[in-house]
C-alpha cells in the first residue's frame, strides 16, 4: 500500500509516494537525497538522525514518513544561508565540537531545540539535554562547549 | 591569523559535516544499485544441514541469493600478523559458511533484492537448518579437556607466545621481599562508531575493473588484502574508496567479509550492491576488542623498588582471526609491560584461544591499553600493600629523563620521555596535596571520594618494516604520500593516512602551509581513494601525523630540493647558494628573491627552465618508513565519588599531563584525548560486550543493552600537555589519538578502589560491582 | 518493518471502529515503542492506526482535585505543564525523567502505560498516584490495569483515552536509572493522600507493584527511616546485564527511602 506524503522540507513543499512503512528519515535520505541526516542506530538511541518536526526536534529514525504528513520538517541542511554557518554550526567549528562528523547534524539539531526551550543552558542542562545524542568522538567535552557558545552567540 | 604548526587553527572538514554535506559511504547512491542483507547465525556452533533459498529467490524484488557453495571458488578472508612468524593456527574464514557456523552472526546467505526493506524480506525466507554443536563461549570453556574444537584443529589453541627473559624473572621474585599480585579482566568491548559500517561493490565490464566503496580505515590494506588474496583481482583494475568515514576507533581497519561479498556479487549481478549495517549487526559482525584474563606479578624490595614483573594472559581470538588479531595481544602488549619504570626482568606468557564469538581485534589503543591497565593497577596495589604513596612508588621507579634511548626488558627502545616532570605537574593540576581534606569533605555529605593514577607509555607511529617483518606482520608498515603544485602555487596533497575524525585535512595543510610558507586555504589533503593516492597503509596505532606527516614532510623536501634548483636558474645564482623560506628562494647574502608560486608557475611553464637538467613540473612523491616507533607518555588522575548506598560512581575531576612531543595544532590534539578518556572511561565503568556462556547469544547487542558514554556520565577534562620532541621524526611528533583511553582505565579503577577501600573491582565497574565490593568489605 | 495499511484516525469512535473491523491493528500513539519493535520485525500489525489528528485524547485539566492528562499528551507537555508542576510535582518531574527529549516530544502517557513496559516510569506513577485510566468504554483502576509484564486490563481494541490523577497531600518518584537504555533499573513512585499511602515500584519486576509494609509504615510515619529497614523480596525480581535481583531489591528500599525524603 502506498500513501503520498506531503511536508513542508526546509521551507518548500515537498510530496513523495511511500509505503506504510517508510520512516522519515528514509524519505528525507533516499528519496529526497538529504543525506545530512544520518542514521546511526536502529533503537532510537543515537540521536544522528534528529530532524526537527513542527519546531520540536525528534527522531527521524523513529517517526513514520506518514506520520510527518502536512507537517514543517526541517534538517541540517536548512540551517546555512548562503555558505555562512548558522551561529550554532559556527560555535561547533570554533570549539572543535566534531571530528568524525557523523553525529554532528543530530548534535546541532538537537541543541538548537534546547536553546529554543532555554536560550541560556547551563553545563549540566547541556549534557543533561543530549541524553538523546551519542558521540564515540569528542567525549562530550568540546560539543558541551559548542553548545554553550552557540547559545550565548544567538542571544546577542 | 596563524595557521603553521602549533596553532589551534579550526578544521577545514568542517564546513562540509556542520552542513550536512559529508559524504559517507550509506550516503552514496550507485545508479543501478541494489541491496543486499546478509542471513546470519543465528546459533554460534553449528554444523549446516542445507541453507535452502528456494522461497527467498521468488520473494518480491529479489535480485539473486548466495551461499557459501556459490563462493567455493572465492579465498577466505586473511590474516595479517603471526607472531614470531609462528607457529600459530591459522584456520580458513569463509566469506560465506562453508558447511558451519561458528558464533552469533557468522554470514550464512547474502541475499539481494531491489530495496533494502525487500532484501530484508525475502532474508527472513532463507531457510537454515542447524545441527547444532555445544558451543564454547568463555576461554576457559574452550581450554577445558574435551571441549568442542571450533575448527579442524586438535585444539582451541591459537598460539603460545611469549616475551621476556624468563630465568631472569624467576631470579628476580626470588630476591623479593614483595609480591603482589592481580587477577584481572580486560573486559571486551565493542568499538560502536557512531557510522555503522557499509560498503558498495561495482563492476565495470567495459575496463573488466572493480570498485569497493567501504568504511575503512585504510583502504590501500583492504585493496591489497582482497585483491591479492581473495578475489584475484589486479591492483590496477581495483579501486577502493572509503569517502568519509564516521569514526573508526580499530573497528575500520580489519578487512571484512562482507567487503568481499558485495564486491564479488556486484560482478555477478551486473549492478552495484549496496551493504549498510544495522547497528544491531555491528554488534553481532564488528571485531571487539580487549578481552583479556591476566594474573600479573609484581616483585619489589621493601622499599618499593621494582625487581621483576611475571604476566600470564589469556586473549580471546573469536572464532576467527581477524586482520590484526593476533598482534594486539602479543607484539602490541608485550613490549609496553616495562611502562615508565625500570623494572630489570619482565615475563609475558599469553594464550590465543578460540571461542565461538565474534572475532576480536584493535581497538582504540589495541594492546596497550590492556598493559597499562595491569601495569598500573599492580603497581598502585603495590603502593598500597607496601604502605607507600602512590606517587612516591612510582616516582622510585621511573626511568629518569636522562636515561634515553632507554632499552626496555622487553625489546622496545624508548626515544625520549621525562617521566617525573609529567607525574609532577598531573599531581599539580589534581591538587594531590588538597585531596585528603576533599575526601573528608565528601565524607560529610555520605560520599565515599578516591583518586587514581595512571602513568602510560604507548608504542606508536607504526612502524619500522624492518622490524613489523621480524614481529610477523605480512606487510610493511610506512606510509606514502604525494605533493603535487600546481602551475599557481596551490598544492594537493595525497596521502595513504585515511582521516575519519582526526583532522588531517586540517593538520596535514598546516604543515605544507608551515613548510612552503604559503597560505593555508591554498592547501588541500586527499584521501581516502586507492586511485588517487599513490599507496598507503592507512590510519591506526596513532601513526598519521608520526608517520604520514613524516612521508609528507619528505616529499615537501623534494619540492624544496626541486624549486631550489629552478630558482638558481632563475636568479642566476648556485644551487647551493639558494635559501628557502617563508615562501621565498632567496641568494644568500644579497636582496634576490623568488617566491614560491613564481617558481611553481615556471615548473609548469619552463619558457625560462633548465630543461637541459631539469624535468618539468613540481610533483613530488615520498615513501616514509620510521626508524622506531614513537613513545608518547603521560599521566591521568582521576578522582571520583561513590554513593555508598547504591554503588554509583560520579567522575569528579580528570586531570591529565601528555607528553606527544611536537603539536601541529593544539585544538585537534586536545579532541584526541578527550574522546581517548571516553573511551576509556566506557570500558571501565559502562561497556561490557557478553555473551550468554552457555548459548553464546550476544547479550549486549544493541545500545539499550550496550552502554557507550552520555555526555552526562563524563566530566569537563582538564588537559595539558608537556613536550620532549620525538628524535627520529622530521617533525618530531609522537602521536595522541589513543593515550585517554590506554591511561582511563586504571586511572578510573584505582581510584574508585582507593574510594571504597577494596583491593579490586572488574571493569566495567558497574553500580552494582561497586555496591557487592562494598557489601564484602563491610561483611570483613 | 513489516508492511502494513496506514491510515489516521479521525475520531476516538473511527479509531475503535477500525480495529474492530481489522482484527489485527494496533494503535500508534507517539510511536517510540510501536516504531522499533515494528522496526525489529517483533510485531507484524495488518493495520497500523494513527492517533495524531485526535485533538479529544490531547491537553491537561485540573478537575476535582484530580490532574486528567489526555493519552496522547507527550511527555514533554507534562513535564512542562505549569498545571502539572503545581498540582503534582512528583508527575512532572517523572515525565521529565522519560527517556531523552526525542522521546518526550514524541512519546505519550498513553502509549507508554498501554505498552506496559516493565521498566517504564508511567506505570509507578499510575499505580503510585492511584489514577483512573478512562478507556473508550470504561474507567479502570489503578491496581487493576497492569496485568503482568507487557499486559494491561485493555480489551482487544480498546484505547486509553486519559489517565486522571488525584492530587496528592505529597509525593516524590525516585529513579535508578539503566545506564544504556536509560529506562528504570528500578523507579519508586511514593505519595501520600487522604486515601493513604502508595509505594509503587516500576523496573524491578515484571510488572509495577506495590509495597503494603512500606505503605503501612509510612502510613504511621511518614519519614524516610520507617523504610529504612523494609526491603522487598528479591525472588520473582528481574535479572539482566544491569542489575540482579538481589541489587534491584537493595535499591527499592533505596529509592523509596530517598522518595519519601524527598516528598518532605
Amino acid at each position: 500500500m502506498t500513501l503520498m506524503v506531503t511536508m513542508t522540507l526546509n521551507g518548500e513543499s515537498v510530496s513523495a509516494e511511500v509505503e506504510g512503512r517508510t520512516l522519515l528519515v528514509q524519505l528525507i535520505r533516499d528519496h529526497f537525497r538529504l543525506t545530512g541526516t544520518h542514521v546511526g542506530c536502529d533503537t532510537s538511541q543515537c540521536g544522528a538522525c534528529v530532524v526537527h518536526m513542527n519546531g520540536q526536534s525528534v527522531k527521524s529514525c523513529t517517526v513514520l514518513a506518514v506520520q510527518a504528513d502536512g507537517a514543517q520538517v526541517s534538517t541540517i541542511e536548512s540551517l546555512a544561508e548562503n555558505g555562512e554557518l548558522h551561529p550554532m554550526q559556527q560555535a561547533f567549528k570554533d570549539n572543535h565540537g566534531l571530528q568524525c562528523g557523523f553525529c554532528t547534524p543530530g548534535m546541532v539539531m538537537s541543541a538548537l531545540d534546547l536553546v529554543a526551550n532555554n536560550p541560556d543552558p547551563s553545563e549540566a542542562e547541556i549534557r543533561d539535554w543530549l541524553e538523546g545524542n551519542l558521540c564515540r568522538c569528542t567525549g562530550y567535552h568540546n560539543i558541551v562547549k559548542s553548545i554553550a557558545a552557540g547559545a550565548q552567540a544567538m542571544r546577542s | 591569523m596563524d595557521t603553521g604548526i602549533g596553532a589551534a587553527v579550526t578544521r577545514k572538514e568542517d564546513f562540509r559535516f556542520l552542513t550536512g554535506q559529508g559524504n559517507y559511504t550509506d550516503d552514496i547512491a550507485r545508479p543501478g544499485q541494489a541491496h543486499a542483507v546478509f542471513v546470519r547465525s543465528v546459533v554460534a556452533h553449528a554444523n549446516l544441514r542445507a541453507v535452502n533459498t528456494e522461497a527467498a529467490s521468488a520473494m518480491p524484488g529479489v535480485v539473486a541469493v548466495f551461499t557459501g557453495d556459490d563462493l567455493q571458488g572465492v579465498g577466505g578472508v586473511p590474516c595479517g600478523f603471526a607472531p614470531d612468524g609462528g607457529p600459530m593456527n591459522e584456520p580458513p574464514r569463509p566469506v560465506l559458511a562453508q558447511g558451519k557456523v561458528r558464533f552469533v552472526g557468522d554470514m550464512v546467505a547474502m541475499v539481494i533484492a531491489e530495496t533494502a526493506e525487500q532484501a530484508r524480506d525475502a532474508a527472513e525466507a532463507v531457510d537454515v537448518d542447524y545441527d547444532e554443536l555445544p558451543a564454547v563461549v568463555s576461554m576457559e570453556a574452550a581450554q577445558a579437556e574435551g571441549a568442542p574444537t571450533i575448527h579442524d584443529l586438535d585444539d582451541n589453541s591459537c598460539f603460545s607466545w611469549g616475551i621476556g627473559d624468563a630465568e631472569a624473572t624467576d631470579a628476580a621474585f626470588a630476591k623479593a621481599d614483595h609480591v603482589t599480585t592481580l587477577e584481572l579482566v580486560n573486559n571486551r568491548k565493542c568499538p560502536n562508531a557512531i557510522e555503522p559500517r557499509a560498503a558498495i561493490g561495482e563492476y565495470d565490464p567495459a575496463h573488466d575493473s572493480y570498485t569497493l566503496y567501504t568504511t575503512s580505515q585504510n583502504p590501500h590494506v583492504i585493496r591489497l588484502l582482497m585483491g591479492a588474496f581473495v578475489l584475484g583481482i589486479p591492483e590496477h583494475k581495483l579501486r577502493v574508496v572509503s569517502p568519509d568515514v564516521g569514526g573508526g576507533f580499530g573497528s575500520k581497519i580489519p578487512h571484512y567479509p562482507e567487503e568481499i561479498a558485495v564486491t564479488w556479487a556486484g560482478k555477478q549481478v551486473g549492478r552495484p550492491v549496496k551493504w549498510t549495517a544495522e547497528r544491531t549487526e555491528s554488534f553481532l559482525s564488528d571485531t571487539h576488542g580487549r578481552d583479556h584474563i591476566t594474573r600479573v606479578e609484581l616483585a619489589c624490595t621493601s622499599d618499593g623498588e621494582f625487581l621483576g614483573l611475571r604476566v600470564h594472559t589469556q586473549a580471546n581470538m573469536g572464532a576467527y582471526l581477524s586482520t590484526f588479531g593476533p598482534l594486539i595481544p602479543t607484539y602490541l602488549y608485550g613490549t609496553l609491560l616495562a611502562g615508565v619504570y625500570t623494572t630489570p626482568a619482565i615475563r609475558c606468557e599469553v594464550d590465543g584461544v578460540f571461542t565461538n564469538t565474534a572475532p576480536v581485534d584493535a581497538e582504540r589503543g589495541a594492546g596497550r591499553p590492556e598493559a597499562t591497565f595491569l601495569l598500573e593497577r599492580v603497581v598502585e596495589t603495590a603502593a598500597r600493600e607496601l604502605g607507600i604513596d602512590p606517587v612516591e612508588l612510582r616516582r622510585r621507579n621511573f626511568i629518569a629523563s636522562d636515561a634515553f634511548p632507554y632499552q626496555t626488558p622487553v625489546i622496545v627502545q624508548y626515544d625520549s620521555g621525562n617521566y617525573e616532570q609529567v607525574l609532577d605537574r598531573a599531581a599539580e593540576l589534581a591538587d594531590y596535596a588538597g585531596f585528603a581534606q576533599r575526601r573528608e569533605e565528601a565524607k560529610s555529605r555520605g560520599r565515599l571520594r578516591g583518586l587514581g593514577f595512571a602513568g602510560y607509555i604507548e608504542a606508536c607511529g607504526m612502524a619500522p618494516s624492518n622490524i613489523a617483518g621480524v614481529i610477523g606482520a605480512r606487510a610493511g608498515l610506512f606510509e606514502a604520500a604525494q605533493v603535487r603544485v600546481h602551475p599557481t602555487g596551490s598544492v594537493s596533497v595525497y596521502t595513504g593516512s585515511h582521516s575519519h575524525g582526526q583532522g588531517h585535512e586540517t593538520t596535514f595543510a598546516q604543515v605544507v602551509s608551515d613548510r612552503l610558507g604559503i597560505p593555508f586555504e591554498n592547501v588541500d589533503v586527499v584521501h581516502g581513494d586507492t586511485d588517487q593516492i599513490p599507496f598507503g597503509m592507512g590510519t591506526y596505532g596513532s601513526r598519521s601525523l608520526a608517520v604520514g606527516g613524516s612521508a609528507i614532510c619528505k616529499a615537501l623536501d623534494k619540492i624544496i630540493a626541486k624549486g631550489k634548483k629552478i630558482a638558481a636558474h632563475a636568479l642566476e645564482a648556485g644551487e647551493s647558494d639558494i635559501d628557502f623560506e617563508s615562501g621565498e628562494f632567496r641568494v644568500r647574502g644579497t636582496d634576490k628573491s623568488v617566491g614560491f608560486g613564481d617558481i611553481a608557475l615556471s615548473a609548469y611553464v619552463p619558457h625560462n627552465y633548465p630543461l637541459e637538467e631539469l624535468e618539468p613540473g613540481l610533483d613530488e612523491g615520498a615513501f616514509y618508513d620510521p626508524t622506531n616507533f614513537t613513545f608518547p607518555a603521560g599521566c591521568h588522575i582521576c578522582e571520583v565519588e561513590v554513593d555508598p548506598e547504591t554503588g554509583t560512581t560520579q567522575i569528579v575531576n580528570w586531570n591529565a599531563v601528555d607528553d606527544f612531543g611536537k603539536i601541529v595544532n593544539p585544538m585537534i590534539v586536545d579532541g584526541q584525548v578527550h574522546g581517548g578518556i571516553a573511551h576509556g572511561v566506557g570500558q571501565a565503568m559502562l561497556e561490557n560486550c557478553a555473551y550468554d556462556e552457555d548459548s553464546g547469544q550476544l547479550l549486549s547487542g544493541s545500545l539499550t543493552d550496550y552502554c557507550i558514554p552520555r555526555a552526562d556520565d563524563l566530566p569537563s577534562f582538564h588537559i595539558e600537555t608537556t613536550e620532549t620532541p620525538c628524535p627520529h621524526n622530521p617533525l618530531g611528533v609522537k602521536g595522541c589519538g589513543e593515550a585517554g583511553a590506554i591511561a582511563a582505565p586504571a586511572a578510573l579503577i584505582n581510584a574508585i578502589t582507593d574510594a571504597i577501600g577494596v583491593a579490586h573491582v572488574d571493569m566495567p565497574a558497574t553500580p552494582e560491582k561497586v555496591w557487592a565490593a562494598l557489601q564484602s568489605a563491610q561483611g570483613e | 518493518m513489516y508492511e502494513f495499511n496506514y491510515r489516521r484516525a479521525s475520531s476516538v469512535f473511527d479509531a475503535v471502529s477500525s480495529s474492530d473491523q481489522s482484527g489485527d491493528a494496533s494503535y500508534l500513539a507517539g510511536g517510540m515503542t510501536l516504531i522499533p519493535v515494528l522496526k525489529f520485525r517483533l510485531a507484524a500489525p495488518s493495520d497500523v492506526i494513527d492517533l495524531a489528528d485526535l485533538g479529544e485524547l490531547k491537553g491537561i485539566r485540573t478537575e476535582n482535585g484530580a490532574v486528567a492528562i489526555g493519552a496522547m499528551t507527550t511527555h514533554a507537555e507534562v513535564a512542562g505543564s505549569a498545571e502539572v508542576r503545581q498540582a503534582i510535582p512528583a508527575l512532572a518531574d517523572l515525565a521529565e525523567s522519560i527517556g531523552d527529549p526525542q522521546v518526550r516530544n514524541r512519546g505519550t502517557i498513553g502509549g507508554s502505560i498501554a505498552n506496559a513496559d516493565p521498566a517504564a516510569d508511567y506505570p509507578a506513577a499510575v499505580v503510585g498516584l492511584g489514577a483512573t485510566v478512562h478507556t473508550n468504554s470504561r474507567t479502570i483502576g489503578a491496581d487493576d490495569f497492569f496485568t503482568a509484564m507487557f499486559e494491561t486490563a485493555l480489551e482487544p481494541g480498546e484505547l486509553v483515552t486519559a489517565v486522571s490523577f488525584p492530587v496528592p497531600d505529597r509525593a516524590a518518584y525516585m529513579k535508578f536509572p539503566n545506564p544504556a537504555s536509560r529506562y528504570a533499573i528500578v523507579g519508586v513512585m511514593v505519595s501520600q493522600s487522604g486515601d493513604g499511602v502508595r509505594v509503587a515500584v516500576t523496573g524491578a519486576g515484571g510488572r509495577v507493584f506495590r509495597v503494603a509494609e512500606m505503605e503501612q509504615a509510612l502510613a504511621a510515619n511518614f519519614v524516610p527511616e520507617a523504610v529504612a529497614g523494609i526491603s522487598v523480596s528479591a525472588e520473582g525480581l528481574n535479572e539482566d546485564l544491569h542489575a540482579s535481583p538481589e541489587y534491584r531489591a537493595h535499591l527499592v528500599t533505596v529509592m523509596a527511602r530517598r522518595a519519601v525524603a524527598a516528598a518532605g
